[in-house]
């Protein structure tokens, strides 16, 4: 399974990057993207957004279904990645480059409540039986 | 997840896990839904062959002296338009009401034994009804359900050099199989049908032989497809999908199936009545979504003369772009704009006339 130690993650499959300046880059992780099947359409947050934690505020669209991506915690969209838009099929080949937006969380403590590696392993396998 | 034990399973199951499909469970069967890339899968049936393991599906023989009589009085389409043997119809099966209880291939091969092909999730219903109405009309008919055959599609401008490479022999009966006409070859059933848009074959085997036939047909070309490509091909090609675009509840002439439906002689069969009495205020119709993002089932349709809905949509890997067939009022022609609700979007789709694509080509403008 595709899971970098270094990343952290939500129930909701959403991968999070803590980056040098306190902000939050957001994806959706490998095994979402494995899920979902061939991707066909993409669509990101305004920037300037301001997002409550588990918000809905992107979606991802395969060839099979539509579905949901949440805001990991609180907090306002700095950017939206109009690459991955322009390219759905990105998130399939590399779902850890292909990041969806970033977020200036509203609280940099609440990044603590996110899942690491190995909580998020374990229930990816847990949701498999 | 599912429960694997409850699922049934085709006899080329073990073949789709060591070619590490991904399996679904399709209706209660583990079916493959995709080997790897959906949309790869779904281009190599417009460009070249690929195989799709349609097992799911029930042959089902009917023998006996009144056959013919049977089906003239069960299915809305005429089987007096078969005459020649291993000629095959595409039928409804309807209800008193008009529904369709089932769509359904009929193989014609003499006048003691037709074959039919119904959907896998119907098979039991289908049975159940033809029994009940082979007993109330005393037809002293023989319905033998045949789970004892595999059946794989082999479909793709490719599909006649696979088949003829992987089953030596079968090339003097491709060379002279017209569409829509099936063969006998032993236990074999040889059938140039297909729910892609594209040539090719649907084959029944024994089920003990088709693994092997499989991994011939494989070396021979073919491109093993899962049922989420099927599903792509079969819209895009403008093909019905039972349970999706038509169901028990509604007519055949609301779903784009008039052309099944035979009122011009006066033969008496199930449904008939209820049509000729029932008002049509409703259209099956082609949707090209001109804005971004995807139709699916269920999402609203909005039209100047009222509201509709979506059967059946999907992006279209052929257009690169989604397509849908929906249920809309009529009087909306090909060519006009109407709006789609999804999510909280109202976004504009061209109404146009389908199939979107056959053989390789895009039709639509």
């Amino acid at each position: 399974m595709n899971i970098p130690a270094n990343l952290k993650y939500t129930p909701s499959h959403e991968w999070v990057r803590v980056e040098a300046d306190g902000t939050l880059t957001v994806g959706i992780t490998h095994h979402a993207q494995d899920l979902l099947g061939d991707m066909v359409f993409i669509e990101t947050p305004a920037t300037g957004r301001t997002l409550a934690k588990g918000e809905e505020c992107a979606v991802v669209e395969s060839v099979k279904a539509a579905s949901d991506v949440y805001a990991p915690v609180a907090g306002e969209v700095i950017a939206a990645n109009a690459d991955v838009e322009a390219s759905p099929e990105s998130v399939n080949k590399d779902a850890y480059s292909a990041w969806m937006f970033t977020l200036k969380p509203a609280n940099a403590a609440d990044v603590a409540g996110l899942l690491d590696a190995a909580a998020y392993q374990k229930l990816v396998e847990s949701e498999a039986h | 997840m599912t429960n694997q034990a409850a699922l049934k399973q085709t006899p080329l199951n073990a073949t789709h896990r060591e070619l590490g499909a991904k399996m679904v469970d399709f209706g209660g069967w583990d079916m493959p839904v995709n080997y790897g890339s959906q949309i790869e899968e779904h281009h190599a049936v417009r460009s070249g062959c690929g195989l799709f393991d349609v097992s799911h599906m029930l042959p089902l023989d009917i023998r006996g002296a009144n056959v013919r009589a049977f089906l003239r009085r069960l299915v809305a389409n005429n089987v007096d338009k078969l005459q020649v043997s291993g000629k095959a119809l595409y039928s409804c099966m309807l209800n008193e009401a008009g529904g369709v209880i089932d769509d359904l291939i009929i193989y014609f091969m003499d006048e003691n034994w037709f074959r039919l092909v119904v959907n896998a999730g119907t098979a039991e219903k289908d049975l159940a009804w033809m029994e009940k109405m082979n007993a109330d009309w005393d037809m002293g008919l023989t319905l033998t359900p045949r789970r004892d055959l595999a059946m794989i599609a082999i479909q793709g401008p490719n599909a006649t050099q696979a088949l003829n490479e992987a089953l030596p022999g079968v090339d003097s009966i491709t060379a002279n199989l017209k569409p829509f006409n099936a063969a006998a070859m032993g236990e074999m059933f040889i059938a140039r049908t297909g729910y892609t848009g594209e040539d090719g074959f649907e084959v029944m085997v024994l089920a003990k032989s088709a693994p092997f036939f499989w991994r011939a047909l494989m070396e021979a070309g073919g491109k093993p497809i899962g049922l989420g490509a099927r599903d792509t091909l079969r819209l895009e090609a403008g093909m019905n999908l039972y349970g999706q675009d038509m169901d028990d509840t509604t007519s055949p002439l609301e779903s784009g199936l008039a052309w099944t439906v035979d009122l011009k002689t006066d033969r008496d069969f199930v449904g008939r009545k209820a049509l000729e009495s029932s008002e049509i205020t409703r259209q099956l119709a082609g949707l090209l979504l001109l804005d971004k993002g995807v139709l699916r089932s269920h999402q609203k349709i909005i039209t100047k003369h009222g509201e509709g809905e979506i059967t059946s949509g999907t992006f279209s890997p052929t257009l690169q772009q989604s397509i849908a067939l929906g249920r809309i009022p009529l009087g909306i022609a090909p060519g006009e704009v109407v709006e789609v609700e999804i999510r909280d979007k109202k976004l504009k789709a061209k109404v146009v006339k389908y199939p979107f694509v056959r053989n390789g080509k895009i039709l639509i403008a």
